[in-house]
């Protein structure tokens, strides 16, 4: 706590050790970066290397059947190159359009985006709600656990369409109209509540037995112990569980597309495009892949938004 | 039902046992008929082996737990009313600062609970940073500071909102030797600066003999005060831990301990 010598000042110090730390943290970042993007880069050898192996051995001798018969087949429909699959990102997918393909996902991205959004925040706030209900009685907690956790084995093909035909129903007591991508929210927090709610549940009885009774010692309401102790401890738990939900809920809206017919997405287009996959499997790779960008941005800004709130704590991530 | 105390008195136990899951199995008399007052300002340490039942009396003490039988008198009133009016702080062995608040907000905290505003929040949080010497470590969080740091902050949170009564369980419990040695003298000098009453647990025989006005020792389970030792020790100083009288006073508090020993 004394300065180590009398001539530094403690502020200067400070300061030093800020900077110090906003570089650490900037080089954490470009690290991650170039993590990802070596990945990327890996992929798409071994995919290319794949082929090309595939291909040369495909022309140079035909009676050497494993590729193409025990591993795919390496030609240009079922492994559309690399360097087509991102040039067709360019090329308009319809006559009369001069709209890109590039442009179709990205719009569909934002629709299936805000989908998986307003499904999120619903599973947030259902999640939330079931562990704050289980962290009032044992016995609570000891009903609705199993039904939690077997909701979540109930395959999400059988009930999207279930869930789609419900949302048909003229809800007039809504003060909006229902639409048909709602449906597929529904779908997306039905994926999205279970992981908030299992880990909100283990984040909110984190506190240590001392801290609560420093709140009781202050004659603090389960309220006030809920909001200023429970709460907050609950929070690198939820994030844990926020982005196992968020991509959760992407893919919750994708499958709840496919499944359900829902137009205007990502997942319709991707089910447009794989049933004319013969004439252009580039637009279902092209496609796919916004799906996976959809994903990683999803994650990406959850990480974000979890260092923020995280700043300060012990560095520690809570098991999930 | 019995009268209530003297105002004079913070604390006072009459009779007072605790038996934990009475009539199962597993149940344990944690406390048997324990008599006790301390009086308003006094400096009381509880020293005793472990388990012999001290942080069941502070809890006792605090309301937090009921006696099963007897009964607690705080400030002249029932313990668990004395809790609700909050004359009292905690402290504990863990600092049990919470990690996402800064220093300061962590002081704040009972001040929060008590629906303080702002401006009040931040004058009296300055304050208690001023009494505990932390002024610079405002807006650290709690996993940029030391132990003792940390029981600094603790101490400061526990006395934000003035209680008149400070309760801790083996606080310097888990500092190093050189730190625990200052944060005594810093607990002294905070406790005439404040006049609060504490009651003050611990099983290291000097910190007792050191901090306290009277050393309660109490027997292995089922806890009972077997020797109540008056320390007369004058003004605590550098010197204080050379004098004649301190040891004496260390092996007194010693000879009582093992004097209820179990072989
Ligand atoms: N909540 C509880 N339930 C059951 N037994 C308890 C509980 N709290 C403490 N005890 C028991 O009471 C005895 C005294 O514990 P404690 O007051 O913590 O001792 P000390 O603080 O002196 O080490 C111990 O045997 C302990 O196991
Ligand atoms: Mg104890």
């Amino acid at each position: 706590m004394d300065s180590l010598d009398e001539g530094v000042d403690a502020a200067v110090v400070r300061a030093e050790i800020r900077r110090y730390e906003r570089r650490a943290r900037l080089r954490n970042v470009v690290r991650r970066v170039v993590v990802f993007a070596a990945f990327v880069i890996a992929l798409s050898l071994l995919y290319s290397g794949y082929k090309a192996v595939g291909q040369s051995i495909d022309d140079a001798q035909r009676d050497w059947p494993v590729i193409g018969s025990v591993m795919p087949a390496t030609n240009d429909l079922i492994m559309p190159p690399i360097s087509a699959i991102l040039s067709e990102f360019d090329d308009p997918p319809q006559r009369r359009n001069a709209k890109t393909l590039g442009q179709f996902i990205f719009e569909a991205s934002l629709f299936t985006a805000r989908e998986a959004f307003f499904g999120f925040v619903a599973g947030i706030v259902l999640g939330l709600s079931l562990a704050i209900l289980m962290l009032r009685s044992r016995t609570i907690e000891r009903g609705l656990m199993p039904y939690v956790v077997v909701s979540q084995t109930v395959p999400l093909v059988a009930i999207a369409p279930i869930i789609v035909i419900w949302g048909q129903t003229n809800f007039g007591w809504l003060p909006f109209t229902w639409n048909a991508w709602m449906s597929v929210s529904i779908i997306a927090t039905y994926l999205t509540f279970f992981p908030v709610a299992v880990n909100g549940l283990k984040g909110l009885q984190s506190p240590s037995a001392e801290s609560i009774e420093l709140m009781d010692s202050y004659a603090a309401s389960r309220t006030q112990t809920l909001l200023k102790l429970r709460f907050p401890a609950s929070v690198p738990y939820l994030f844990a569980a926020l982005k196992l939900a968020a991509s959760a809920s992407i893919v919750g809206a994708i499958v709840g597309e496919i499944s359900s017919g829902v137009g205007g997405g990502i997942g319709r287009l991707i089910l447009d495009f794989a049933s004319r996959y013969t004439t252009g499997p580039e637009r279902l790779y092209a496609s796919v892949a916004g799906a996976a960008v959809l994903g990683i941005v999803v994650f990406g800004l959850i990480s974000i938004a979890e260092r923020y709130a995280l700043r300060g704590r012990a560095q520690e991530n809570p098991v999930v | 039902m019995s009268t209530s105390a003297p105002v004079s008195v913070a604390v006072e136990a009459r009779a007072a046992s605790k038996i934990f899951s009475r009539g199962k199995p597993n149940q344990v008399v944690a406390l048997e008929s324990i008599n006790l007052s301390v009086r308003q300002g006094g400096f009381v340490a509880l020293i005793g082996p472990s388990g012999c039942g001290k942080s069941t009396l502070l809890r006792l003490m605090a309301g937090l737990v009921p006696a099963t039988e007897g009964e607690i008198f705080v400030n002249g009133k029932a313990a668990d009313q004395a809790r609700r009016d909050r004359d009292y702080g905690m402290a504990f062995q863990s600092a049990s600062l919470f990690d996402w608040r800064t220093v300061t907000r962590n002081i704040e905290l009972p001040l929060e609970l008590l629906g303080w505003s702002k401006d009040q929040r931040s004058k009296r949080s300055a304050e208690m940073l001023d009494l505990v010497q932390l002024s610079d470590f405002g807006d650290h969080y709690p996993n940029q500071l030391s132990g003792g740091m940390q029981q600094r902050v603790a101490i400061a949170r526990a006395l934000s909102f003035k209680p008149s009564i400070l309760l801790m369980d083996e606080p310097f419990g888990a500092l190093d030797e050189m730190t625990r040695e200052h944060m005594q003298a810093e607990l002294l000098r905070i406790w005439e600066d404040t006049q609060t009453s504490v009651v003050f647990v611990t099983h290291s025989i000097p910190e007792a003999v050191f901090l306290a006005q009277r050393v309660i020792v109490m027997s292995p389970r089922p806890g009972r005060i077997v020797a109540d030792i008056d320390v007369d020790l004058g003004p605590r100083g550098f010197g204080t831990r050379e004098d004649p009288e301190f040891f004496n006073k260390i092996t007194e508090v010693r000879e009582a301990l093992r004097a209820v020993e179990v072989p």
